[in-house]
């Protein structure tokens, strides 16, 4: 009898302690999305998006490929801007006074550059990747008991240092979708600040799942929200879209 | 074996909750958005400390402080951020892992800086990412870790100096191991339960070699004791095993405070700052030998002034003959300990010096007023402005628009400050009202530029009048016939919520002045204990005097007159009396018997008299002076003949204050030692309020009844607000089942006021101020996180005027919207025209609020108003909004014309190009289209210094802009501008249409003609129409 009761405590406490792996999470996490074959088969993503400044709802188009290469281009006063491009080899964007493309500096293009292999989520093959996945005690974010998973990516180069790349995950525990995923600010003035970015309103898109709401915020600040209106996969494009403009 | 499983099933429990109290969780699930600001200030900044660096990167500085928690710097310590907010914020060492230093961080809890004021920890606890996660480490009841020393060769093997217990016994106190990395501990030196472990310092060069200084101390309320036989100084060289005395060539006798570190650069010279019996023993000893022998080599001031305040010695990492004494000013010496000068000026007060690793005159030295920095060896020193640690006593509020707070804080005066300012709270916002150690603070009641304010043990009581700037002492004086006045080192003194000209006053007995402080009626017997055993300061502090005040005991320490009637005041003292009088003061009663459950002589700190019955009272206890760290909070219906405890394991902490709501009597907000915690049903269940509120000493909580604003004045985080708490006073049980309800809005009164200010740099601290948005404020049963959630606005006539992202989280949402509508559709251009991004604001009126979640759809409204004793009339108003939209119709009827323009050049263009043929024709048209669009929309240029020449629409949008922003009359000479651009634009649109009428009937016909697709425009409510 004395041996039954611990071994039902060994097993309660390694259930609760361990109760899922951080593997088991993620690959819920995966199911959730509507399975990894489906989500592999994805080639390219477009995000037709808007956001708000004060009356002004401003339109987006967020591209990415699998391959790493992107683009976001949106317009006001009929003028089309580009932000975030990325051609695989050279980073770019245009600069609001001239209108013109410039080159992001060194250090940015390396860093997304290392993070090619991303796409559609950090998760995926994060062990191949050279990722580490770690599960902390689980935290109420959003008024919500989440998992909480600590995911190194590949460090960044910051000022010319490696700086270690964390990113904090919370899964709600109830459906395994990230709600929260935060960050430590690692440069500028608002170094050392943590940025929160808050996923909801998911929605299926030919069989998986995307947050069609992501708010980005300074933890306890308040935000500013993109609303997804579409989602489309799998489309071509022009490699002129991606492509640092030279004159 | 039941109880086995159940003490299984509670061991799951506790594991399961982790490092979250419940009090947490439950708060986490409820508050959401109901969000604190900090606002500082930080220009007096606070008591600091420790200070940790890391050891191959000078950019990386840690430092402790006293009630604020931990801060990290990442650019060599121009700017700090926060990385310990959930915890204890009193801090007592940080420690770098020196095999993992950029990761790996150790805080160990409990300032060892025993002043009376201090606060307290609750163990050791370790970071793996710098300081972004925690995890407790044990080591719970130490309540003050002096050292955390980690081996550079394994470091799983780390000792701990714990000096334990301040206010009474304690085995949990000495040196303790541990060789896993912090699973389990085992203590390896121990004196005895008086006796903890001020100092320990391992020997840089070889991990094995440690020393240990132990001090024999005790603090009551009322005395202070530092040394006696079992003070001592120890080294081992054998890991911890084995420790030895090393005295040989220190004073005899009885043995205070001792201070002690090892040259990094030379592992023999060691420094002691030795506490002793005689003063020409006193001060610094030095060991040439590795504390074999001990030679004296100075006694001044600096070097001995209050050792259980200024404990701690630094030698340069470089130069074993530069080390640098905390002390009241802190000095340096440059030969080794034989003389020393002092550091420059700075705020007094110094407990630790940091060198920087790679240029020894870097340095940096923690304060009571913050934390300084010199980049010439300690000649200059110059404060970190953005440190908002200041540890406030008591806060108090007026009735101005915006409301000021005001406040005294630990070693840094008096002071008031708005809860508001143009650009955010600087530090040129707040004004310094009063000297010393600053307590409690109030404004007149009906005259705001009267404030009273007080020093340590009321040796000042002043009324200032802060615009006249005139200043007088009004404390109370014994006349004939009266004791030696007593007074607390944070002296009782209140206004009257009946007599504006009132003031109360508590000594030993109440005083009453009906005139502003200048002439005063004792209106009670002595209201305490009156014990002598607990009146002797004069002995206080051991082997060296400290009779400061602080120890003034046997007094009153708060006054509550009823709010319902001056003739009922409720007495709190701090050797634990609690006294009513329902009659001014002319009969007392002595309530202590009735007290339920709070031991004997546990101090009275704070009563508050229920603003909804007169016979309603809550006391609050604090025996943490009695090593007693319970919490103790009582409630009263009948006058105080019965009390029952309000508070539930919910709460962490003890207590110092309790504020009730002004509208709904079961809702109370609790202050303790680790934050603030709320109740919404009179003290049943208890939430922990996390969101921006640290885990930090809650000394005095108050509420501003204009704005339902709660204020805190905690002990080493300045103030933090929570704005407009009245939605908690809707929280209940119904209320959190439904799946969205909204509470009550509330109008918004529209900002008018300027957009300018804010003067401060990126380095310094700007407190930031409440919404002007208006606030949409609704609960959530659930998250949402699967499906659409929108949130549109629509005015009157069902029109939409804007569409916010809503807040999806459980709990309380706040969507702010800052009732602007929709921005116009602006002409298409060479370059961005920034007037063209004003959107218009709504008139006054009320706004349907809708929700749509799914299939579900939820309303609610709210009402925006002008702002009461607007500058502007209705009819200035009027004209102004009339303007504006008719400037916002002509913005896209030109923003059309401009379309219907462009399309036509493209088409035409691609006409020219591919057919020949027309090119004649076309080129004509094409030609007069790009003249007539020339005058509409700048071209050519930049957005910058290369702009075009303004051109229609840029005129346009600069009037619209500046109309539509200025909420009076447009000026005539605005309206006679717009005539102008009216012209422009009517002549513009005839010479289109004359275009239109003539050559593009004659295009279109020809391209038909030839076979090309014409242009197939949008209509301009297609085109004008908004996403």
């Amino acid at each position: 009898m004395k041996k039954l009761v611990l071994f039902i405590a060994f097993i309660g406490l390694s259930a609760l302690s361990f109760g899922q792996t951080a593997d088991e999470i993620i690959s819920k996490y995966f199911e959730t999305l509507g399975g990894k074959e489906k989500l592999n088969s994805i080639i390219s993503m477009e995000m037709k998006a808007k956001v708000d400044f004060g009356g002004m709802s401003i339109p987006l188009q967020i591209v990415s490929m699998r391959d790493g290469r992107q683009f976001t281009k949106f317009s006001f006063q009929g003028k089309e801007m580009t932000q975030g491009a990325f051609d695989g080899t050279t980073a770019w964007g245009t600069n609001f006074m001239t209108m013109k493309a410039e080159k992001e500096d060194a250090e940015t293009t390396e860093n997304i550059k290392r993070s090619t292999g991303d796409f559609v989520s950090p998760f995926m093959n994060y062990v191949d990747k050279g990722y580490m996945v770690e599960l902390l005690p689980n935290e109420t974010i959003e008024g919500v008991e989440c998992f909480k998973i600590k995911l190194t990516k590949k460090p960044q180069l910051i000022d010319g240092q490696e700086v270690p790349n964390v990113e904090f995950y919370y899964f709600d525990k109830d459906n395994y979708v990230p709600i929260v995923v935060e960050t430590e600010i690692n440069q500028g003035e608002m170094k050392g600040q943590i940025s929160q970015t808050v996923f909801s309103d998911y929605q299926e898109v030919e069989g998986t799942y995307f947050a069609f709401s992501m708010t980005q915020r300074l933890k306890d600040g308040m935000g500013q929200t993109i609303v997804i209106e579409s989602v489309e996969l799998n489309k071509t494009y022009e490699d002129s879209l991606f492509k640092f403009p030279e004159e | 074996m039941m109880k086995r499983i159940l003490s299984i099933a509670t061991l799951w429990t506790a594991f399961a909750v982790n490092a979250q109290d419940a009090s947490i969780l439950k708060g986490k699930e409820l508050f959401g958005d109901l969000k604190a600001r900090q606002i500082g200030p930080a220009l007096m900044s606070g008591r600091v400390s420790d200070i940790e660096g890391h050891p191959t990167n000078n950019k990386v500085i840690y430092i402790g402080t006293a009630g604020g928690g931990v801060w990290k710097s990442q650019d060599g310590g121009v700017r700090f951020n926060s990385i310990f907010d959930d915890l204890p914020q009193s801090i007592g060492a940080v420690a770098v892992d020196p095999s993992d230093p950029d990761n790996t961080v150790w805080v160990g809890t409990g300032e060892v800086w025993t002043r009376n004021s201090v606060s307290i920890g609750d163990g050791i606890y370790r970071s793996n990412d710098g300081g972004k996660n925690w995890t407790k480490f044990g080591l719970e009841k130490t309540e003050r870790i002096s050292a955390i020393e980690i081996d550079p060769k394994d470091r799983n093997t780390i000792y701990v100096g714990a000096l334990g217990a301040l206010w009474g016994d304690s085995e949990d106190r000495g040196v303790y191991k541990t060789t896993d990395g912090g699973k389990t501990w085992t203590k390896i030196l121990y004196v005895n339960a008086s006796t903890g472990c001020s100092d320990l310092i391992m020997d840089p060069n070889d991990p094995n070699t440690l020393y240990a200084s132990f001090w024999e101390f005790r603090r009551t309320a009322y005395s202070f004791n530092s040394g006696g036989i079992n003070s001592s100084l120890y080294k081992s060289t054998d890991g911890g095993k084995t420790w030895s005395k090393i005295q040989n060539g220190f004073p005899k006798g009885k043995l205070g405070r001792i201070a002690v570190t090892v040259a990094p650069s030379d592992s023999k010279i060691l420094y002691a700052v030795v506490e002793a019996e005689k003063p020409n023993e006193k001060g610094l000893y030095r060991s040439d030998d590795a504390g074999a022998t001990w030679k004296h080599l100075n006694s001044d001031f600096e070097l001995t002034v209050r050792p259980f305040y200024f404990s701690r010695i630094v030698v340069d990492p470089k130069d074993p003959e530069t080390v640098a004494k905390a002390g009241l000013g802190g000095s340096i010496s440059h030969d080794g300990g034989k003389t020393f000068k002092n550091l420059g000026f700075m705020h007094s007060d110094i407990h630790d010096i940091w060198f920087d690793i790679n240029d020894s005159d870097k340095l940096f030295a923690a304060t009571d007023g913050g934390l300084y920095r010199s980049l010439n060896g300690g000649t200059t020193m110059e404060i970190i402005e953005n440190l908002p640690i200041c540890q406030f006593y008591h806060v108090s509020v007026d009735n101005q628009t915006p409301y000021n707070i005001y406040g005294g804080l630990q070693d840094n005066g008096s002071w008031f400050g708005p809860s508001a300012s143009p650009g955010g709270i600087e530090a040129r916002d707040w004004e310094s009202v009063g000297m010393g150690d600053g307590f409690r603070v109030y404004p007149h009641p009906s005259n705001p530029k009267i404030v009273y304010s007080e020093m340590q043990g009321a040796e000042g009581v002043w009324r200032y009048d802060s615009e006249k700037m005139q200043m007088k002492v009004i404390k109370p004086w014994p006349v004939q016939g009266d004791p030696k006045l007593r007074f607390n080192w944070n002296a009782a003194i209140t206004t009257s919520k009946h007599a504006p000209d009132r003031l109360y006053m508590g000594s030993q007995f109440l005083h009453r002045s009906d005139d502003m402080g200048n002439n005063w009626t004792k209106i009670s017997p002595d209201l305490t204990t009156n014990d002598p055993t607990k009146q002797n300061q004069v002995e206080s502090g051991g082997l060296s005097a400290d009779n400061s005040g602080a120890e003034n005991h046997c007094t009153i320490f708060t006054i509550a007159e009823s709010p319902l009637d001056q003739n009922i005041i409720w007495i709190g003292t701090d050797d634990g009396n609690v006294q009513l009088t329902k009659d001014g003061g002319k009969t007392w009663t002595n309530l202590t018997v009735n007290l339920t459950g709070i031991p004997k002589n546990t101090w009275c700190y704070h009563i508050e008299a229920s603003a909804f019955d007169k016979g309603t009272a809550y006391a609050v206890f604090d025996g943490h002076t009695r090593n007693d760290k319970a919490t103790y909070v009582l409630k009263t219906n009948d006058f105080g003949k019965t009390w029952k405890s309000i508070v539930t394991p919910d709460v962490n902490g003890f207590a110092r204050n309790i504020q009730e709501d002004l509208k709904n009597p079961n809702l109370l907000f609790l202050g303790t030692e680790f934050g603030l915690f709320i109740t919404l049903d009179g003290g049943a269940n208890w939430y922990k309020f996390t969101n921006g509120v640290p885990a930090t000493a809650v000394h005095y909580i108050e509420m501003h009844a204009g704005t339902n604003d709660l204020i805190l004045g905690t002990h080493g985080r300045g103030i933090i607000i929570i704005d407009d708490v009245s939605p908690l006073r809707e929280l209940n049980a119904e209320v959190m089942n439904k799946p969205l309800h909204f509470f009550t809005p509330k109008p918004v009164y529209m900002d008018e006021t300027s957009t300018f200010g804010g003067a401060s740099g990126e380095t310094q601290f700007i407190g930031s101020n409440p919404s002007t948005s208006a606030r949409i404020i609704y609960h959530m049963s659930k998250r949402h996180t699967f499906g659409k959630m929108t949130l549109d606005i629509f005015n009157e006539k069902g029109e939409r005027v804007s569409t916010i992202a809503p807040g999806k989280q459980k709990g309380i949402n706040v969507v702010e919207w800052n009732y602007v509508s929709l921005a116009p559709k602006v002409a298409s251009g060479k370059t961005i025209d920034a007037g063209g991004f004003f959107a218009p604001r709504v008139e006054a009126g009320r706004y349907k609020i809708v929700i749509t979640k799914g299939t579900e759809k939820y309303e609610s409204y709210v009402d925006v108003k002008y702002p009461e004793n607007s500058v502007y009339t209705a009819e200035e108003r009027k004209l102004q909004h009339e303007t504006t939209m008719k400037m916002y119709a002509m913005t896209e009827q030109l923003a059309y014309m401009v379309y219907e323009i462009d399309e036509l050049i493209a088409h035409t263009d691609n006409t020219m190009k591919t057919n020949p043929a027309l090119k004649k024709q076309t080129l004509t048209l094409n030609t007069d289209l790009n003249a007539l669009k020339d005058g509409l929309v700048i071209t050519k240029g930049d957005n910058y210094v290369g702009a075009g020449e303004k051109q229609l629409r840029e005129k346009l949008s600069d009037l619209y802009s500046t109309v539509g922003s200025y909420y009076g009359a447009p000026s005539q000479t605005q309206l006679e501008n717009l005539a102008m651009l009216e012209k422009q634009m009517n002549d513009a649109k005839k010479k289109f249409q004359v275009i239109k009428d003539t050559q593009v009937t004659k295009y279109k016909a020809a391209t038909e003609k030839a076979g090309i697709k014409y242009i197939e425009l949008k209509s301009f409510e297609e085109y004008v129409k908004k996403d």
